[in-house]
């Protein structure tokens, strides 16, 4: 399998604190990657450095084999890396559909001109971001939920909906930062077949979480930090034996 | 049933102004011109605030730029007599210019902070018109511009005022018909995504500098449109016309009616320019006739009032007056 991501000595300081020291990982095309670590660890602070939401203080980032500027959030996401949140973000004033037609915005083109003059070759493109988010929310499970305001929704559809929103953007990588929190057992599971089927689609997925059933169930490999820092790497299995992370989870004897 | 709607809606634009002049007199169809020059200022401040959620002060300097852009080039002032249709895109470009040089260094800043700097723009806008008369005397400084070209064919037996009420009608439509046409966009939907949550809004690939810039110019140029129809129908502009208060009247008409909804943008407008105006005249006969005597001075009075029904739509009517539907519901205990 190929590279989809490389990060190479990332790093990240908050004035004394270095919040991510030197952290340098490798996702595959294709697997779902995962990254645990106790509370405080870095892992959302990896996520917001990858995705251009905090600036780096060191280290470089190749995405496609291509060298990734992490200056814009923007740009991250055009260049195939979507992400949600730990903390849902959705836009709270718009139906689930229009929130998943946001997420078209970087696949698509029309300006200001062609919203108003609206001809043929925009309405074509209005009705294919309809038509695809459409799409997505099926694919996610609240199609029936498609015309309420986000902020209506119950917390495991946001969950969901924040999925389907990131999907439209046409990511090669999905960063899920603690998707299965607050959700129970049932709900972890049907997560889980979701995250399969994401990855069966092509997409390759990085998963921050807590719940280690799933982590372990699901991942292919998982990276695990603690301080900041890579402590180990590997197939869940290895991981869960290494003496390193038993003591960062567990302290020592 | 929709196209009869239509139909009733064109006919009662159309009758408006005869009806108006027949029975109130000229003076109050020229309020009704000025409350379509406030519909399009509300409308294009709704853009910033209602749509992008950037809480804008300023916003008359736009109408100040459009206005003084019309009075340079149809005036004595320069010797320039430039037609109105010529002018009035040139205007909207120009104060469309305008809002993006000063929304730029905003960019960074949101709620209060961005309120606070773009009503510090808005005050050096009105300072610089002011105090530009030396050493070259671009806008005459507070004595104003005087002896416009009018806007549109005057002579005729048609008073001026139902003909200027015709062109702001027709600029109103075409201004909603552009806020429509926004609103279900790619572009709209950017800019409500942008007020939901920005970083969100960053992470979903949207370039948010560009699109807010975007927010900026379109709004201010449908205040430049305002503006140059603002001087056209006065025939003098001068500084004073741009205080403070103006835009914090247009921020009133859009939160009033109803932020992000164009036909509750629409009726805020209308309602705060004309129910004063009633009142205002009211309120003197009928103090006389209830005290014999006139207590409270209108003027003053007016303003109370104005607090207090401030007061009372933001306690019982939170989202406005007429707020988008879905909105509404918000507002509403399930």
């Amino acid at each position: 399998m190929s590279t989809l991501l490389e990060t190479r000595n990332l790093s990240k300081r908050f004035g004394g604190v270095l919040a991510l020291k030197d952290v340098s990982l490798t996702i595959l095309q294709g697997e779902i990657y995962g990254l645990i670590g106790p509370n405080g660890a870095g892992k959302t602070t990896f996520f917001n450095v990858l995705t251009g939401l905090y600036p780096k203080d060191g280290g470089e980032v190749f995405f496609d084999d291509q060298p990734l500027r992490l200056t814009h959030p923007h740009e991250v996401a055009l260049a195939g890396i979507a992400r949600t949140f730990q903390n849902i973000r959705l836009f709270g004033q718009m139906t689930a559909m229009e929130n998943v037609m946001v997420g078209r915005h970087a696949r698509t083109q029309a300006g200001i001109m062609g919203a108003i003059l609206r001809h043929r070759l925009q309405r074509a493109e209005e009705a294919a971001i309809r038509a695809r988010a459409q799409e997505l929310l099926e694919f996610v499970g609240i199609a029936a939920q498609a015309n309420r305001l986000a902020h209506h929704l119950s917390y495991g559809d946001q969950r969901r909906l924040e999925i389907a929103r990131a999907l439209a953007t046409d990511p090669k990588l999905l960063a899920l930062d603690e998707p299965a929190a607050g959700m129970n057992e049932s709900e972890t599971r049907a997560l889980a077949d979701l995250i399969q089927q994401l990855r069966a689609g092509g997409v390759t997925v990085l998963l921050i979480e807590h719940d280690v059933k799933l982590v372990m169930g699901l991942c292919d490999r998982v990276a695990v930090l603690d301080y900041g820092g890579k402590i180990a790497e590997g197939a869940p299995t290895e991981v869960r034996h290494n003496p390193a992370v038993i003591e960062a989870y567990l302290g020592t004897a | 049933m929709k196209i009869r709607g239509v139909l009733l809606i064109a006919t009662a634009l159309i009758v408006a102004p005869f009806v108006v002049e027949a029975t109130m007199g000229n003076a109050w169809v020229r309020l009704l011109d000025f409350a379509l020059l406030y519909v399009m200022l509300a409308l294009g401040l709704n853009i910033v605030v209602g749509f992008a959620g950037l809480l804008d002060l300023g916003y008359i300097a736009f109408y100040a730029v459009g206005a003084y852009f019309y009075a340079l080039l149809a005036s004595p002032h320069f010797g320039i007599h430039w037609p109105i249709w010529a002018i009035l895109p040139l205007g909207a470009l120009t104060a469309g210019v305008f809002g993006v040089l000063l929304g730029a260094p905003t960019l960074r800043l949101r709620g209060d902070y961005l309120a606070i700097v773009t009503l510090g723009f808005g005050e050096i806008i009105r300072i610089f018109i002011n105090n530009l008369n030396a050493p070259f005397n671009l806008t005459n400084g507070p004595k104003g511009i005087a002896n416009i070209d009018p806007g549109v064919v005057t002579g005729l037996p048609i008073p001026s005022t139902i003909l200027y009420y015709y062109l702001f009608v027709v600029l109103v439509l075409l201004i909603v018909f552009i806020g429509l046409r926004l609103q279900n966009s790619r572009i709209g939907r950017a800019w409500v995504a942008i007020r939901e949550d920005e970083m969100a809004a960053k992470a979903c690939g949207i370039h948010t500098r560009n699109v807010k810039l975007a927010a900026f110019a379109m709004g201010a140029s449908f205040g430049g449109v305002a503006g140059g129809l603002f001087a056209s129908f006065q025939t003098f502009v001068s500084p004073e016309s741009f205080g403070l208060m103006e835009s914090v009247m247009v921020l009133c008409m859009v939160v009033l009616g109803g932020m992000g909804h164009i036909p509750g943008v629409i009726l805020g407008a209308v309602m705060l320019t004309v129910l004063p105006e009633i009142f205002r005249q009211s309120a003197g006969p009928m103090q006389q006739a209830i005290f014999g005597t006139v207590v409270l001075d209108p003027e003053a009075l007016r303003m109370l009032l104005f607090g207090v029904a401030l007061i009372v739509v933001m306690r019982y009517r939170p989202a406005g007056l007429w707020p988008e539907q879905r909105h509404r519901r918000e507002f509403v205990a399930p």
